[in-house]
């Protein structure tokens, strides 16, 4: 598949895709959300960046920087049922929007949006907000995660355990 | 002095052997209390000069909760400020870090270098006759250094950093040999990681060799890690107690074991081949070797210093079920491969997402829920007494899962709160 050429439908592509990743990560269905990425997918949540600071990830602390195949470690990790700070899990439901395409290069499409994210969990209530951008691919099957950096609006102060799907 | 630390200057018999009593991580007093006879007296690491490079860089720190402007000054010299005005009191300093030659207060514009000295002031005719030199921003009273480790120290006076280090120097010696130029540099910025627990449960932890094979079994399992092995029932690594609350699990005897050069790091000389050579160029062969078998240490530096490995820690109290996890990859000088792959360890492993850190500190987090609970009130720190021994030295030491560590944070911090102010 390519992009579409009429925007109304690229742009309902891409929101189907964002909500249903989003749904996946509230939900913890791991593997399913482990499957939107393509196969040189790169997870990135960087740290310090929230002012305006320029970070680059390959010499930098980030929070995450996944490559594909830790993306898959992750996954596999929380899949153990034995990664203590997801059991129990964290109870979850986020917002996106502000969705826009930002760019297209055939066969990607470059879009942000802003996350709101509510999580309980055993120590508490904690609310994310996040700028959030992804690469989408076209491909045999459709869409697909290349790329998505999630900018917490709080990434250069002390934050609680961050361990679900962000 | 104040009225507070002369009414709780007794633990009350809360600290016993193989025991202690679990209101020490609950109690808010004994907090307030920890932060003057610890925290504003003994050697606290600050930070690194590597990350205050240039002439005029600086960036901000903490001792305890007291907010530290860490300075270079354009003469090189580094300085322990601290972060209020001396006019009335407004925070002086509100980046993290940066460059500069002076600080302006942004309250009435007093402006100061960055050695401390007071510059000047906005219409200065307003205070003739007043003596500049009197009105210098705070400093932390002492400032050492140890391979470029940055310590103060709000006591005037007292031990030495040297001498507060005792035995456990040896270990930072041990870790700068793994840089080819004898160096490490802390320049990959830090992972701020907050977590609703006592800083004593963090400093207990990062010494404790029985929960890995627990906490950790997870992201062992999947990752196929050999680090599990370390601190396994069968393990020949030992836990050590240096004395002055330092502590180290001590991972040499298995990594000699094993007799892998660059196993304690999982990998091999293959991977690392520009490594490998400096390091041989340095050295020589033999005594390369032998550093690239041994690794890098594992031990905690009393109070706020844990240096794991590929990483180090620095752990900020806030309150008393409050601290803040600093954690970055350790960049070792003239080391550039090694460097990249240590910082993609690091990040993998520590940090809010960390696949280590996170459970780690979900353990902090219910540790401190589960302390509060009434009954028993003891914390049970007996595992090993029975074959706890003294290595050539005369330090203690045990298996790797043993809680030496903890008995001998717990033996340290007891002289410490029971010292006169
Ligand atoms: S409080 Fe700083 S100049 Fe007045
Ligand atoms: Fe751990």
């Amino acid at each position: 598949m390519s992009v579409p050429s009429d925007r109304a439908a690229l742009m309902w592509d891409v929101q189907q895709f964002v909500f249903r990743e989003a749904r996946l990560q509230d939900d913890h269905e791991y593997a399913a959300w482990d499957e939107l990425w393509t196969d040189d997918g790169v997870y990135w949540i960087p740290a310090n960046t929230a002012d305006g600071t320029e970070v680059d990830p390959e010499r930098e602390m980030s929070i995450l920087y996944d490559n594909r195949s830790r993306i898959r470690l992750r996954v596999k990790q929380l899949l153990t049922g034995r990664r203590h700070t997801q059991e129990p899990k964290s109870q979850l439901r986020r917002i996106i929007g502000n969705i826009e395409i930002l760019s297209v290069d055939e066969p990607d499409v470059r879009v942000g949006a802003n996350s709101i994210i509510f999580e309980s969990s055993i120590r508490d209530d904690t609310t994310w907000a996040a700028r959030n951008e992804y690469v989408l691919r076209y491909g045999e099957d459709g869409l697909r995660m290349a790329y998505k950096k999630v900018t917490l609006a709080n990434n250069n102060r002390a934050i609680f355990t961050l361990s679900f799907l962000v | 002095m104040d009225g507070l630390s002369r009414a709780h200057s007794s633990l009350g018999g809360r600290i016993q052997p193989d025991r202690v009593h679990g209101s020490l991580y609950t109690d808010p007093d004994l907090f307030e209390w920890e932060m003057e006879n610890i925290w504003h007296r003994v050697w606290v690491y600050v930070g690194h000069e590597s990350e205050v490079a240039k002439p005029n860089d600086f960036i901000v720190k903490t001792i305890g909760r007291q907010p530290v402007i860490m300075t270079r000054d354009r003469d090189g010299k580094v300085h322990l400020l601290l972060n209020r005005c001396t006019h009335r009191g407004n925070q002086v300093c509100s980046a993290d870090k940066g460059n500069s030659r002076s600080f302006t207060c942004p309250y009435h514009s007093w402006t100061f270098a960055n050695d401390g000295r007071l510059m000047g002031y906005a219409f200065a005719d307003g205070y003739e006759g007043k003596d500049k030199s009197q009105l210098g921003l705070g400093r932390v009273p002492r400032v050492a250094t140890h391979k470029g480790f940055v310590f103060g120290s709000f006591a005037e006076e007292g031990p030495t950093l040297e001498e507060h280090l005792g035995g456990a120097i040896e270990t930072i010696d041990r870790l700068v040999r793994t840089s080819p130029e004898g160096e490490v540099e802390i320049t990959a910025g830090f992972l701020k990681h907050r977590t609703k627990a006592n800083w004593k449960f963090v400093l207990e932890n990062e010494c404790d060799g029985y929960h890995p094979a627990f906490v950790h079994q997870s992201i062992f399992n999947v990752a196929e890690s050999g680090i599990g092995s370390l601190y396994g029932a069968e393990s020949t690594a030992v836990t050590r107690d240096y004395g002055n609350g330092h502590t180290e699990v001590d991972l040499r005897p298995e990594f000699r074991r094993i007799g892998q050069p660059l196993g304690w790091f999982g990998t091999n000389p293959a991977r690392l081949p520009d490594y490998v050579s400096k390091m041989r160029a340095a050295y020589g062969e033999e005594k390369a070797n032998e550093i690239m078998i041994d690794g890098t240490p594992h031990v905690m530096i009393f109070p706020n210093l844990f240096i794991a490995e590929i990483q180090i820690f620095v752990i900020q109290p806030i309150a008393v079920d409050e601290v803040v996890q600093h954690s970055t990859a350790l960049q070792f000088k003239g080391a550039p491969d090694l460097n990249r792959r240590m910082r993609q360890q690091t990040m993998g492993s520590v940090g809010p997402a960390g696949l280590l850190l996170a459970d780690d500190t979900e353990m902090y987090e219910r540790n401190q829920r589960g302390i509060a609970v009434r009954r028993p009130e003891w914390v049970f720190l007996g595992r090993g007494t029975h074959r706890e021994r003294r290595d050539a030295d005369g330090f203690r030491i045990g298996h790797s899962t043993d809680e030496v560590p903890s008995r001998g944070i717990w033996r340290h911090y007891q002289g410490l709160m029971e010292a006169a102010p």
